[in-house]
């Protein structure tokens, strides 16, 4: 299992173990889709334990965000690497997302 | 001394994870290089596996994707050959244009050629070679432990 999905207080938490690529990224949008019809707003992408992202996980976070948004809600990130924070910086995604140092504080914001 | 590996994928997304780490498994690096390895090799390699898959080979499952690895002393080059018809690679929207920003995809190429020392594709646009070169301590290091 890529994704460990927990809940605190009103934000769904996700976990990324390992990797969000190609190969799973369906997975994720799935879970996160499915949690949104069911009424949820607040979303936390947590990457403390992801080793890398692919354009195909760049896309699906972007996706993701953007229905998200038109329902009234916002996907925030947290605990990017620094391999994974050039990414974002790299493709300017980072302007796109807001990007929390630490679970705590992405959780804190909301 | 360079080391060669060639092999071929069906193509499946489901593959990719496990031809990536075939690959890294069996370049013995420094540490030095190893974080270049880790991420910037792997996201690119990932990258053009599966640009090979969705694109080249239009998610045709009869279809195969041909990877040449070359480990040498100066540089690790990697080949993904698809059987498609190609496509112009020097046509491609900028990922980062404010009008493109908010797109989920488009953002594979721009990534192997910011991560990678080098990205070539042959004329047909059906094959990309990358290329990540050691630093000079870094060969160094790899001949002193070859």
């Amino acid at each position: 299992m890529a994704f460990q999905v927990s809940r605190e207080g009103d934000v769904l938490v996700v976990d990324v173990d390992g990797q969000l690529i190609v190969g799973n990224r369906q997975e994720l949008k799935t879970r996160v889709l499915e949690e949104l019809e069911k009424g949820d707003r607040k979303f936390l992408v947590d990457f403390t334990n992801t080793g890398y992202i692919d354009s195909s996980g760049l896309g699906v976070l972007v996706s993701l965000s953007k229905k998200i948004r038109e329902q009234g809600g916002e996907l925030r990130l947290s605990t990017l690497n620094e391999d994974l924070r050039t990414l974002f910086e790299l493709t300017k995604l980072d302007t796109l997302f807001r990007i929390h140092d630490s679970r705590d504080e992405g959780l804190n914001g909301f | 001394m360079d080391r060669k590996l060639v092999f071929e994928l069906p193509n499946d997304l489901g593959c990719i994870e496990g031809a990536v780490e075939f690959v890294l498994l069996r370049c013995e690096f420094c540490e030095e290089v190893s974080r270049r390895l880790r991420f910037n090799f792997r996201v690119s390699f990932v990258e053009a596996l599966a640009n090979a898959m969705l694109y080249g080979n239009a998610g045709d499952p009869s279809k195969r994707v041909r990877v040449e690895v070359l480990m040498g002393r100066h540089a690790l080059e990697a080949r993904v050959i698809d059987q498609g018809s190609g496509f112009d690679p020097d046509r491609l929207p900028d990922p980062t244009a404010p009008e493109q920003l908010h797109r989920p995809c488009g953002r594979g190429i721009f990534l192997m050629r910011k991560l990678m020392d080098e990205v070539h594709f042959n004329d047909q646009g059906n094959a990309v070679t990358l290329v990540l070169r050691f630093q000079e301590r870094e060969a160094l290091l790899r001949e002193a432990s070859a």
